[in-house]
């Protein structure tokens, strides 16, 4: 009688919540961890919201692609995400069999979640190398404001072409390095060249306040926590702590999918008739692409 | 507790991911081509910010419910995850989008 009312109020039985004790803190932990994560994508959305003018868009930002020439914007982020939905795909299969007792296609499937996961931390590291050597460059002026330099048809041209002309030169620097001087040289030899803001609006300089707002300017090439090529600073610094942090997570995923998959191989799980800890890893699997499922959605298309 | 049982079979699995992937494919397409016509300005943001962010959340409430498994625990598994996440985030939200914008009186 009393054992029953016990069971309706927590529906669980002697196992409150009818869930295992590591499942539940796992559940918890991941309750906090997307508090985090929330609080780190508002604090973007409001520093950008105070800044969303001189903000720059991210189809100009990431353009990149492995392999392929131009401007390839989101392309490259797409990519990404569908490994890590793949990937997650791959961690539900391996909890299915794993609810089975099937011990070899739990492997398999948490082998390919490895292989997913360590994709997608090297597609992130290329990505973080393209955005710290940069792309065009820009100039930053006196005020700290970040210009771009852009022809008056309003297409924006790297320092290779301004440098170099645009016959010789490259659509992107090429880690190539100019100095302040001969690029405000070129600038101020041709006639055709004024500095554009990098964010939605555009709106560029005359030629006037252009020559003008070259005096104490610096070129910058590439971003990092003091400098950033593709506007506004605090762009930067959000996009290496998010993603970093975020990045992070899937290291650690992958390094805990690795200690699981080891455990799978010894046959640990079969000793203890549950798989369990396949399951616990794969919530925190699944946690990691919800965050990017945000990231992605907040830095890339909004 | 037949509601609390999982489905059977690895079809399920499948078919959320097409689902995933095609609202995945429509974002990045929207992302790249942004009609003009979506451009247009509602509740303070673009229409088609504003579809990203609806296609984002069914995309977070498929992960958690099937993905996660969570569509099957029990009543208080739910609300214990549920609850706090679902107010906090929007308590969160609605702060710095309402109070946040005293930032412009600066």
């Amino acid at each position: 009688m009393s054992k029953n009312k016990i069971a309706s109020a927590w529906s669980g039985g002697n196992e409150p919540m009818n869930s295992e004790y590591g499942k539940m803190m796992m559940w918890f932990f991941l309750i906090s961890d997307a508090l985090t994560f929330s609080g780190f994508l508002t604090a973007y959305a409001f520093v950008r919201f105070r800044f969303e003018t001189q903000w720059p868009v991210a189809e100009d930002v990431f353009t990149h692609f492995p392999g392929l020439k131009g401007d390839q914007p989101l392309l490259y982020v797409a990519f990404m995400t569908f490994v890590l939905i793949m990937s997650s795909v791959t961690m539900v299969l391996a909890v299915n069999a794993g609810h089975q007792l099937k011990r070899n296609v739990t492997a398999w499937w948490m082998v390919a979640t490895i292989i997913g996961g360590g994709i997608f931390v090297s597609s992130q590291a290329w990505e973080w190398y393209h955005f710290i050597i940069g792309d065009k460059g820009a100039i930053e002026l006196s005020t700290s404001e970040v210009m771009k330099v852009a022809n008056r048809d309003g297409n924006v041209l790297s320092l290779s072409q301004i440098v170099q002309g645009m016959d010789k030169g490259h659509s992107a620097n090429h880690e190539l390095l100019f100095s302040d001087e001969e690029v405000f040289e070129s600038i101020r030899a041709n006639n055709n060249l004024v500095l554009q803001s990098p964010g939605k609006d555009h709106t560029p300089f005359n030629r006037e306040a252009t020559i003008k707002a070259l005096d104490g300017a610096h070129v910058i090439q590439g971003a990092n926590m003091y400098h950033n090529e593709y506007g506004k600073q605090q762009f930067a610094n959000f996009f290496f702590f998010i993603t970093g942090f975020h990045g992070f997570h899937v290291f650690s995923g992958v390094v805990l999918n690795i200690m699981v998959f080891y455990n799978v191989m010894l046959g640990t799980y079969d000793r203890r008739k549950t798989y369990g800890m396949v399951e616990k890893v794969g919530l925190y699997w699944h946690f990691v692409d919800l965050v990017w499922v945000f990231v992605f959605t907040f830095f890339y298309l909004v | 507790m037949s509601d609390h049982e999982s489905p059977q079979g690895t079809a399920w699995i499948w078919k959320i991911f097409w689902l995933l992937l095609v609202i995945t494919t429509v974002e990045v397409v929207l992302g790249i081509i942004k009609p003009e016509i979506l451009l247009t300005s509602l509740a303070g943001t673009s229409i088609l910010n504003l579809i990203f962010i609806g296609l984002t959340l069914v995309k977070a409430a498929y992960i958690v419910q099937y993905f996660m498994h969570l569509k099957y625990e029990v009543t208080s598994l739910k609300y214990a995850i549920y609850l706090p996440v679902l107010i906090l985030i929007p308590y969160l939200t609605f702060i710095l989008i309402f109070e946040g914008q005293a930032i412009f009186e600066f």
